[in-house]
């Protein structure tokens, strides 16, 4: 079981952020609620671990305050 | 006495009963309270043990329009332990194409591909008045072989009191009132029990704020339908946040409407609104009759307890869960297949009367699974939230394209059998072998040359031994138990090696009546297995 990776983890950090930016850029705000939702569930399905999942769940409600 | 609802077959017509001219109430073994199909079941299970049991309904038959439409393996496995499993089978329609639908676009179609090597289908589409008619049938057939069962039409309970070691029963009939007492009383009276009423206990849950319109339809000749399973989410055709389109024996459909909540029943169900659906559906150029339509909404309780003294609680009466999974009649029958054979090893003095709390336990485990289930498809259905929509609308649209999604999907989940995990009647899990038969299981069925493994298994304490040695029969503390010796090469398909064995050499298990795994282990061990049969009738 692999813990979750909070370290740095991409290379090009950078270019992938812009390219998020990117690929939100002229979307109403409802397009892209959608986009991240179906970004999250892509992305979920590829780590597939359920532990680590849980992991990213709590940490990503922990950041929310 | 008024009928609460018509009647499709007058099976047990009302009849005056010795009892009633009696001067002193007679007391019976055991009473149950309700002749739908989990009563009805119970007095298959109960009459087969040779154990006296006593039907009371306040109807004189089945009732008409089919509630339940999909019965599953585990519960076909239960009615064939009746020996009322194959003419279910016989009359059901067997299907395992399924598609998926989203604002009217096709969003992905499956194949079940069910698992080789099971006598059963994974699941049956058959209407409630057959399933409930079938089993009757075998009770006839069990009366006439001399099976101590007795199903009284017409004969309601209005009242009990509940003695430590019996309950008094007040019982209307049109010939007037009569006394009855029970050793047992067995409320299978359906999910607005009267029994839990006059005993003032709580029902709680949740209620869903939905309804549905229910029409059965019956295609006119020449009008082809495949026999898949579809379901749309937010069609556009008439209202409703879902419907379902299902087949049924006989050229009958299923058609199910998720309407909402603020609805007029009275102007819904009119046959011109009725068929204005329908239409919008369907098509205009299919042309059907309407063979039953309804509406209902549903709740997702249960009871606290499904035991209290002397009064036990099945079925519909101890649960109700939302129709997503086809859980309600599915589940009732593992309810009988879990007390049947507890109340008769304590009738007979082969078990302490504390077996019978494991039904509780044992039974609240599975309606709790039941309930968990069809609250997360409802929760799919019908989405509570904008983020939750947002999330299953994503789900859907992914699921076109990306496999992945598909799982996803929830429009129910189909019951499985549960697993008794935890329960204090397993013994301490001793085989490296697959979790699918681990202690707490429904044993899934395999292939025997020409037969089955399940129906060897039914009815009494078996030592399965796959490849082992072991006595042809042990007595534990008045338990009888007989061994079941295969070996892998009785099954060339390896079905049983795989299901049983996985990477173990070889096996043994000791199973219970209802067909749940009670312990394994590697090898026959004289002192662990005597100990897991006194474990499993809870007298350890
Ligand atoms: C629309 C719909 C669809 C469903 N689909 C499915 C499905 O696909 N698969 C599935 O497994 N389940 C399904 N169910 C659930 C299923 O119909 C029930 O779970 C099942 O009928 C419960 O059986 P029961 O014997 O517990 O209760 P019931 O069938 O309700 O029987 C209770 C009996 O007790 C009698 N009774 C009541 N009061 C008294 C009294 N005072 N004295 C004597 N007798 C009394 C009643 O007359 C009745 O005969 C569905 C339900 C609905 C509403």
């Amino acid at each position: 079981m692999s813990d979750l990776n909070t370290k740095p983890n991409i290379d090009g950090v950078d270019d992938f952020y812009a390219e998020l930016l990117a690929a939100h850029e002229g979307l109403s705000k409802e397009q892209s609620d959608g986009l991240n939702a179906r970004l999250v569930l892509i992305l979920a399905n590829h780590i597939g671990e359920r532990a680590t999942l849980s992991q990213a769940l709590a940490a990503a409600a922990q950041t929310k305050e | 006495m008024q009928d609460r609802y018509t009647l499709a077959d007058k099976v047990y017509p009302y009849e005056r009963s010795a009892d009633q001219d009696q001067d002193a109430p007679v007391r019976h073994p055991v009473v149950v309270m309700g002749g739908g199909p989990v009563g009805i079941a119970t007095a298959l299970d109960l009459g087969q043990q040779g154990v006296p049991v006593v039907v009371l309904d306040d109807h004189e038959g089945i009732g008409m329009g089919s509630r339940a439409i999909c019965f599953s393996k585990r519960c076909l496995e239960v009615a064939d332990r009746y020996g009322a499993g194959k003419p279910m089978v016989d009359k059901g329609v067997v299907w395992n194409l399924g598609k998926v639908f989203h604002k009217d676009d096709k969003v992905f179609e499956f194949n079940l591909l069910p698992e080789e090597g099971h006598e059963y289908p994974a699941f049956i589409n058959l209407q409630q008045p057959y399933f409930e008619r079938f089993m009757i049938d075998r009770a006839r057939e069990l009366q006439a072989q001399g099976a101590p069962i007795q199903i009284r039409g017409k004969n309601r309970i209005d009242n009990v009191e509940v003695k430590d070691d019996h309950v008094v029963l007040d019982v209307m009939t049109p010939d007037g009132p009569y006394k009855l007492e029970a050793e047992w009383l067995i409320g299978c009276d359906g999910a607005s029990s009267p029994l839990r009423t006059m005993l003032d206990l709580d029902f709680t849950g949740k209620v869903f704020q939905d309804s549905f319109l229910i029409a059965d339809i019956k295609m006119k000749s020449g009008m082809e339908f495949p026999t898949e399973r579809w379901f749309w989410f937010e069609p556009t055709h008439g209202s409703g946040a879902s419907t379902l389109l299902h087949k049924q024996p006989d050229d009958v459909w299923r058609v199910d409407f998720q309407i909402g909540w603020d609805v007029d029943r009275k102007e819904e169900m009119k046959e011109e609104n009725i068929r204005r659906r329908l239409d919008a559906f369907l098509g205009d150029e299919v042309e059907y009759d309407m063979v039953w339509s309804s509406i209902y909404t549903f709740q997702c309780k249960r009871m606290d307890s499904f035991r209290h003294g002397r009064v036990l609680f099945a079925g519909d009466a101890a649960h109700q869960v939302s129709p997503f999974g086809a859980r309600g009649a599915n589940s009732g029958m593992q309810d009988v297949d879990n007390l049947g054979w507890k109340l008769g090893m304590v009738l007979n003095g082969k078990a302490p009367e504390s077996l019978i709390d494991t039904y509780n336990t044992e039974r609240v485990h599975g309606a709790d699974e039941n309930i968990l289930n069809s609250t997360r498809s409802t929760d799919f259905i019908t989405p509570k939230s904008e983020m939750s929509k947002l999330l299953r609308d994503s789900v859907l649209e992914l699921s076109e394209n990306f496999e992945f999604a598909r799982p996803m999907v929830n429009s129910g989940r189909l019951s499985v059998p549960c697993t008794y995990d935890g329960s204090s009647l397993n013994s301490a899990d001793a085989l490296n072998g697959p979790a699918r038969t681990r202690p707490g299981s429904a044993c899934p069925d395999a292939p025997l040359g020409d037969e089955f493994l399940l129906p060897k298994l039914s009815g009494k304490f078996t030592l399965l031994t796959i490849d082992a040695d072991a006595p042809d029969s042990i007595e534990e503390s008045g338990i009888e138990v007989t061994r079941l010796a295969l070996s892998v090469k009785d099954d060339k398909t390896l079905a049983l090696k795989d299901r049983y064995l996985g990477d173990c050499p070889s096996g043994v298990y000791l199973i219970r009546p209802d067909q749940h795994v009670a312990a394994r282990r590697p090898s026959f061990d004289e002192n662990q297995f005597r100990a897991a049969i006194r474990r499993a009738t809870g007298q350890e």
